[in-house]
């Protein structure tokens, strides 16, 4: 029965283990080592043959240097910054822009709720790469938005939106909108609608029932949500990179840069390790809300 | 159990004997006529599988990560010369390319530079990097005398300051923008002394506030389309902005030059990974587009110039006639070429690259 129940939990671990702990720890082999004209282009690489010397002669090999390469520029510290700094931007934006979707489809009548919830998941049948393209057509200098508005006589000069960080917000609050919604919508949609009408019967006005007990107890779908969005985006390098204009700072552009542009490996993961390491604060975070969720539940 | 599996491992090996022999090609996207990979399976019978890139650094990443799976890739020549040191390629058996005397050698010239002897890889096309223009938008901007031949016209922070609103692009390789700034400020466009290639920045940096992006295959549609009216990229590909704008009839007409100081000229060559599963296919494929025939089929089409001298009879008129895909020998002798940095340059070159292009 005991075995039955360690393998039950040993095939996450293990899950865990080969997808994520160990490609993890290859990108810090990588990060702790120096570029070269080679294949793979990074030395040391470990050689199991020449047995314990060689393992020995690895390690003796490591240096942290790459990490204080990147202490020692701006461009990487004013990348991570400005990734959290969009992210958390687009996740207020996307949080304005959600909730009152999601309060829309709470409110509305039982038999439309599958209806408005399918429009939601709509978009995404189509390929996130190609969503993106299309806005690349929206935005453009010749794009519909421009030819629409030069069209009303509202501007006469084309609004230069693409490749600019404007871009790059709609393009991620687009993108990251059904994340926003459906975690609210769920916290909302399971409210008892008898607590307004108390609430109402106590005298609140509808404005401050809705503050002080509709809000409050979608608080669980507005922290799920605002962590499913934010975390992604920090990441992000799709939306910047056909979106944003070359000002755009972002840290999963400035990866991709040291790792095609400047072939150096070793430092392009000392980025993604840094990078790992910022994630893991908002998920740990993250976890404990989801845990406290679960045990206020029960 | 070990019978059980006896016929499974028996299906296997009959499947890969079964399977038809296969030449896997790597190669620029929108860079060859299509009709000829269908003629190359119908000579040859092999399955030729024909994937694209839009950049060296891709190609490069691929081929350094090892076991690409491809037969043929195409580098360019700065490129190629640290592959080649990295060890990425096989020399190539010139017994089985017997169309290799159709080689021009004045290209094969330079591009030894790059591959000393031309042991490893053949020229496919080559080109120089310029100034694709919107005539019309451009005239309109900055008067009927714009310096479109020159590189004034985006090196000049007074024309680019005008030029801004209409949209120019400059492509996203410090390795073709940097050695034309050198060439603008008079210096050695392929110094790799750190403290000349600083003095790049002063020539950006102004300018860098009108580029409205730095891409390398973007700018194709969009001087056809009509939402940039200056772009600094490669001749072949604002050529064929030319013809997909005259095909459109959108009233646009976009023009190549390269820049009258002295253009860069690259090279992108037909090479054979080292750990190549197809040697002899690769080998097969490589002799099929030196083919005269065949090499004009792809330069017609593409409106590149291409190495190949025996192939001149049967280019189309608006191919070998075209002074910005075959230079005339004046302009030949003002264009210059780019070698590879040395890593710890190269690290330099891209922090500037990377500055210039985030504008701080």
């Amino acid at each position: 029965m005991n075995l039955r129940r360690l393998l039950l939990i040993a095939i996450p671990y293990l899950w865990l283990l080969g997808l994520f702990l160990v490609p993890f720890l290859i990108v810090l082999k990588i990060s702790l080592s120096d570029t070269a004209v080679a294949i793979p282009p990074y030395t040391p690489t470990l050689d199991l043959s020449g047995g314990w010397a060689s393992i020995k002669e690895f390690f003796g090999q490591l240096d942290f240097e790459n990490f204080i390469w990147l202490t020692q520029d701006e461009l990487y510290w004013r990348s991570y910054l400005s990734s959290l700094q969009i992210a958390a931007v687009s996740t207020f934006i996307t949080l304005l822009v959600g909730y009152p979707v999601a309060y829309g489809m709470a409110q509305s009548p039982d038999e439309w709720r599958p209806t408005l919830m399918m429009l939601v998941i709509l978009p995404f049948w189509t390929s996130f790469l190609i969503r993106v393209y299309a806005w690349i057509g929206i935005l453009a200098n010749e794009g519909f938005l421009n030819q629409f508005l030069l069209w009303t006589g509202i501007i006469d000069m084309p609004l230069q939106i693409m490749n600019t960080t404007t871009a790059v917000y709609i393009g991620i609050v687009y993108t990251y909108l059904p994340f926003m919604i459906l975690p609210i919508y769920a916290t909302l949609e399971k409210m008892d609608g008898a607590l307004i009408e108390a609430a109402e019967d106590l005298g609140c006005s509808r404005l401050s029932a809705f503050w002080l007990v509709t809000l409050p107890l979608s608080r669980p779908g507005i922290i799920a949500g605002c962590f499913l969005v934010f975390i992604p985006v920090i990441g992000e390098f799709v939306i910047p990179s056909l979106l944003g204009g070359s000002r755009t700072l972002m840290i999963g552009k400035v990866l991709w840069e040291e790792f095609f542009s400047n072939r150096d490996w070793p430092v392009a993961s000392a980025v993604a390790v840094v990078l790992l390491i910022l994630l893991i604060v908002p998920i740990v975070l993250f976890q404990r809300n989801q845990q406290r969720q679960q045990e206020a539940s029960q | 159990m070990k019978k059980a599996w006896m016929p499974l491992a028996a299906l296997i090996a009959a499947g890969t004997a079964a399977q038809a022999e296969e030449v896997r090609v790597y190669n620029w996207s929108d860079y060859i006529d299509e009709s000829l990979l269908a003629k190359f399976e119908d000579e040859t019978g092999i399955d030729l599988i024909y994937d694209v890139f839009d950049s060296n650094e891709v190609l490069e990443t691929k081929m350094l990560a090892g076991s690409s799976g491809y037969d043929v890739v195409v580098p360019t020549g700065s490129f190629l010369q640290r592959q080649i040191q990295a060890g990425v390629f096989q020399k190539l058996d010139y017994d089985k390319l017997p169309n290799a005397v159709n080689l021009w050698d004045v290209i094969k010239e330079r591009t030894a530079k790059y591959d000393p002897g031309n042991e490893y890889s053949i020229n496919y096309m080559w080109g120089t990097t310029g100034l694709g223009v919107n005539v019309e938008k451009v005239r309109q901007a900055l008067g009927e005398d714009a310096p479109i031949d020159s590189l004034d016209l985006i090196f000049k922070p007074e024309n680019m300051e005008k030029l801004a609103s209409c949209g120019v692009m400059f492509l996203d390789a410090p390795t073709e923008v940097i050695p034309a700034a050198l060439k603008f400020l008079g210096e050695d466009p392929d110094s790799k002394d750190p403290d000349v290639i600083a003095k790049v920045e002063g020539v950006l940096m102004p300018v860098r506030p009108y580029i409205s992006k730095f891409h390398s295959s973007e700018y194709i549609n969009a001087l056809a389309n009509g939402d940039i009216c200056v772009a600094f990229g490669w001749s072949g590909d604002i050529l064929q902005a030319r013809d997909r704008a005259a095909e459109a009839d959108n009233g646009i007409t976009i023009a190549y030059n390269a820049p009258k100081e002295g253009a860069l000229m690259w090279f992108d060559q037909m090479a054979i990974p080292a750990d190549a599963p197809n040697p002899d296919g690769a080998l097969k494929f490589l002799n099929f587009m030196m083919d005269p025939q065949n090499m004009a089929a792809a330069s017609n089409y593409v409106y590149y110039a291409n190495g190949n001298k025996a192939s001149q009879q049967y280019l189309n008129e608006d191919v070998i006639g075209d002074p910005a895909i075959y230079p005339s020998a004046e302009t030949m002798k003002n264009l210059y070429t780019f070698t590879p940095y040395d890593p710890k340059v190269q690290r330099i070159v891209t922090r500037l690259w990377t500055k210039i292009k985030s504008g701080t």
